[in-house]
């Protein structure tokens, strides 16, 4: 190949030399993912802030007077998409995703450093517009993170008039900031990787990180579109989606459109994003994993292609959400069948991590047990998301607390027990500081047990039939006694948890002021990013030189190797014979 | 949805296989793929990072429109449409941006021999053409407008002037990008420099817009 590496080409490496270049208008993509992750966990405070409110206002009805049915229902809309979409997406993506990628493939910096940039400043912009909503006449939009017309946009609905329009454009802006991120992610993987890193020598973290870009570039187009037409359908008063309707006793000038329409699109998006989310933490938690069993991860090269083909799938499944909605039955065959299909490539997956774990020499940081708490939470969600999947069990199930258990364990609690792994990872390399080991356990402990106090009893209270995005339940027949004292129990426990994040705060502030001086490579790990010359690694990630890579990144445990791991950028030695004849790898 | 799916699928279907073909079935571990592996020069594609750039933004552009696409093939399906005449002039205006595209290649050519006045020229005329196109379309509005038919007036309007809106748009945004590559023109005196590779990127970006276009004019048309 005549083509020069880019990441040898140093010249649009630009110099930063003031504070403000260098930590607020830095184009240096370590920077920049630190600013993505403080806004994401910022934002994502407040949506958990908001998730309390609900939850004592559901454990102990008409005690709070301060919260009435409208604010109940701007809570649960505001606290969905916080954590969905300005959370989750932009922590892994823009917090993880500008971090990791140079660093593990080897480059100096993202392709483009300067839209790089934009993108984060772009970003704060949409957080800043959604959290505006709550100082408009009416207050944010209370229709629910999903946002279905015809409700969303009529008197009646909280928020009706401003909120849902800044929403929608929060949206859109947001949706700007992640493509200008995206197409930096996807290019400096594909163009930007030093010498000797092909593809199959990334580690799975890059390729999950990879794939959710991609996901995200071609799905959230949908979200776009979504919004461009129900924005027009509330300012101009056209009729894409929404029907002819009579509101409050009035017939409104709407004719013919199609709400149904809507939950196309927006399912055409929200199922990817779903991925979106859990395809970076299936690539972490594979590296995390490895790394603290000391062991190659198992069947690589199908983890890779179960994470290519889930990326394809998730774009044919989306209708899973609307049986309720109604449509041809032939439909809800075509997709009961995709759902399931695409949970064979998980469920590989997950073999794959347990296979990981075995006869490895584990130990159990925190970082591990946040790995390993996943691979519970997981399988638990991946179970219950098979009983949705299928049309007949889901239409009784469908809008219960069954559906809030789910997606709850599947991509609340999962994800986020990764992103706690990862920041505990990785904060050695990010700060040059080490983490304070047993407040580390304890938040461990307290996140995974009292999560679980949270969302088993939930799949309960659905399979009783407690509706979801209800204020109150009131006195009905169906719900006994013991839901309410499970609701109850449910604020209780989710009060904890909330309060228990304080313990991760603390840590990571009084760590990264006063903790120990990490090692430059604590874990002993293989992949490039522990092996930088400076930690943290300085502007341009590597001195003078490049790194160049000689083997894959799960060298662990290699018979007659000096250490119990072999770094990506260490030649061959010939006295080692690598391969398969000594059976570690698969 | 199918048009969207379609789209989706074409695209995983022809990444996915030029990756299998090449790269995703080495064994990284074994001995024989290391050796191969070590001599690997980093990039997967021959070519610029701006260019793999321009390729991934024309992909999600490609999407946003074929949700479009989709909107309007299952919104028409509904009793209240109502079809609109589209006025004549689109045939002019379709026209203009044709021209405006060959113009592009021919100044990307003339950039490739290194004929900088060719180029000054040539993007010129581009950004003449260009800016006609829009005005036409301008005008188009306010032909239907003049005839009483406004964008709420009914679903089928409000399409058309969503996605010509849009298409506009996008239009305009390169002719921010063409502006700038006018001003590299500039700055780089009697070479080209810079402005090389953005008329390179420029002229691919035009040629996709009108591509977008003849394929709503043709859905617009027909319905
Ligand atoms: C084994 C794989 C999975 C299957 C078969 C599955 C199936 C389903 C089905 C059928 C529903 C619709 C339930 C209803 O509304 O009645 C649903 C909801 C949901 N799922 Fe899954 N799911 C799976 C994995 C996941 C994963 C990995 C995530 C996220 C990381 C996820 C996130 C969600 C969310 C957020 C919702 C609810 C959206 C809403 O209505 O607000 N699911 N799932
Ligand atoms: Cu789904």
């Amino acid at each position: 190949m005549a083509y020069v590496a880019i990441a040898d080409r140093d010249t649009h490496l630009h110099d930063p030399q003031t504070f403000v270049t260098k930590y607020i208008w830095s184009q240096d993509h370590k920077v920049i993912a630190i600013q993505y992750s403080l806004i994401a966990i910022g934002v994502g405070l407040v949506a958990l802030v908001l998730s309390g409110m609900m939850r004592l206002q559901l454990g102990f009805p008409d005690t709070f007077s301060f919260i009435t049915p409208n604010n109940y229902l701007q809570f649960i809309t505001m606290h969905g998409m916080i954590m969905v979409i300005y959370l989750l997406t932009a922590l892994f993506l823009g917090g993880f995703g500008n971090y990791l990628i140079p660093l593990m493939v080897g480059a100096r910096d993202m392709v483009f450093p300067y839209m790089n940039m934009l993108s984060v400043w772009v970003y704060l912009l949409a957080v800043l517009v959604l959290l505006a909503s709550y100082f408009v006449p009416g207050g944010p939009t209370g229709a629910g993170w999903t946002l279905y017309p015809p409700q969303a946009i009529l008197p009646g609905t909280a928020g009706a008039s401003w909120g849902i329009i800044l929403m929608l454009v929060s949206l859109a802006i947001f949706i700007v900031a992640f493509t200008m991120g995206g197409l930096n992610y996807v290019c400096t993987v594909l163009q930007a990787r030093c010498r000797g890193m092909t593809l199959m020598r990334m580690p799975l973290s890059i390729w999950g990180i990879f794939m959710a870009t991609i996901l995200g570039l071609l799905a959230f187009p949908a979200l776009l579109v979504s919004a461009i037409m129900m924005i027009l359908d509330s300012l101009i008063g056209t009729s894409f989606f929404m029907p002819a309707i009579v509101s409050m006793g009035e017939q409104l000038a709407y004719e013919g459109g199609s709400p149904i329409l809507f939950q196309h699109l927006f399912w055409f998006f929200g199922h990817p994003e779903v991925y979106i989310v859990a395809l970076p933490a299936f690539g972490i938690v594979s590296d995390l994993l490895s790394v603290h069993a000391r062991k190659n991860i198992f069947g690589y090269r199908m983890m890779v292609w179960a994470i290519l083909a889930i990326g394809g799938l998730s774009f044919v499944v989306w209708a899973h959400h609307m049986y309720v909605s109604g449509m041809n039955p032939y439909f809800g065959f075509f997709f009961a069948t995709t759902t399931l299909i695409i949970a064979v490539p998980t469920a590989i997956k997950v073999y794959n991590w347990v296979l990981t774990l075995w006869h490895g020499d584990i130990h159990l940081r925190v970082p591990m047990l946040f790995a390993i708490g996943f691979i519970f939470t997981f399988i638990h969600g991946g179970l219950t998301g098979l009983f949705l999947g299928n049309v007949t069990v889901d239409l009784p199930l469908s809008d219960t607390y069954f559906v809030v258990g789910h997606f709850h364990m599947v991509m609340g609690v999962s994800p986020i027990l990764v992103v706690f792994g990862a920041i505990y990872h990785w904060f050695p390399k990010i700060t040059g500081k080490m983490y304070n080991e047993t407040l580390g356990k304890w938040h461990f402990w307290l996140t995974f047990l009292g999560t679980y106090s949270i969302y088993l009893p939930m799949h309960y209270l659905g399979i009783l039939g407690v509706p979801r995005r209800y204020f109150a339940l009131g006195e009905t027949e169906f719900i006994p006694d013991s839901a309410h004292i499970a609701n109850e129990s449910i604020t209780i426990s989710a009060l904890i948890v909330a309060v228990v994040q304080i313990l991760f705060i603390i840590n990571m502030v009084w760590s990264t002021w006063r903790g120990q001086k990490a090692d430059p490579n604590p874990w002993g790990a293989t992949t490039l990013e522990w092996q930088t010359p400076d930690t943290p690694p300085k502007h341009g990630n590597w001195g003078p030189k490049l790194p160049e890579v000689y083997r894959w990144a799960y060298d662990f445990s290699v018979p007659g190797a000096a250490r119990d791991f072999i770094p990506q950028n260490e030649p061959l030695d010939p006295k080692i014979a690598p391969g398969r004849d000594h059976g570690v790898h698969a | 949805m199918s048009t969207t799916v379609l789209f989706v699928l074409v695209l995983a279907g022809v990444v996915g296989w030029w990756l299998f073909a090449r790269q995703l079935t080495g064994r990284p571990w074994e001995l024989a793929q290391r050796k191969l592996d070590d001599s690997h020069e980093g990039a997967t594609l021959a070519v610029s990072p701006a260019r793999t750039g321009l390729w991934v933004l024309l992909a999600v552009i490609s999407s946003f429109f074929a949700l479009f696409m989709s909107a309007y093939g299952m919104r028409m399906m509904l009793d209240d449409w109502r079809p609109l005449a589209e006025p004549s002039l689109l045939w002019g205006n379709t026209l203009i941006l044709v021209l405006s595209s060959i113009a592009f290649q021919w100044t990307r050519v003339a950039a490739r021999r290194g004929d900088r006045p060719a180029v000054q020229t040539g993007l010129i005329v581009t950004g003449f053409f260009t800016f006609a196109f829009l005005a036409g379309q301008v005008l188009a509005w306010r032909q239907l407008s003049a005839s009483g038919q406004y964008l709420h007036s009914n679903v089928a309007n409000a399409f058309f002037f969503l996605l010509t809106g849009l298409h506009g748009l996008h239009l305009l945004g390169g002719l921010a990008a063409w502006a700038r590559t006018m001003l590299r023109l500039m700055q780089a005196g009697t070479a080209l420099g810079q402005a090389r590779q953005s008329v390179e990127l420029c002229a691919t970006y035009w040629h996709y817009l009108l591509l977008v276009w003849l394929v709503l004019f043709g859905m617009l048309l027909a319905t």
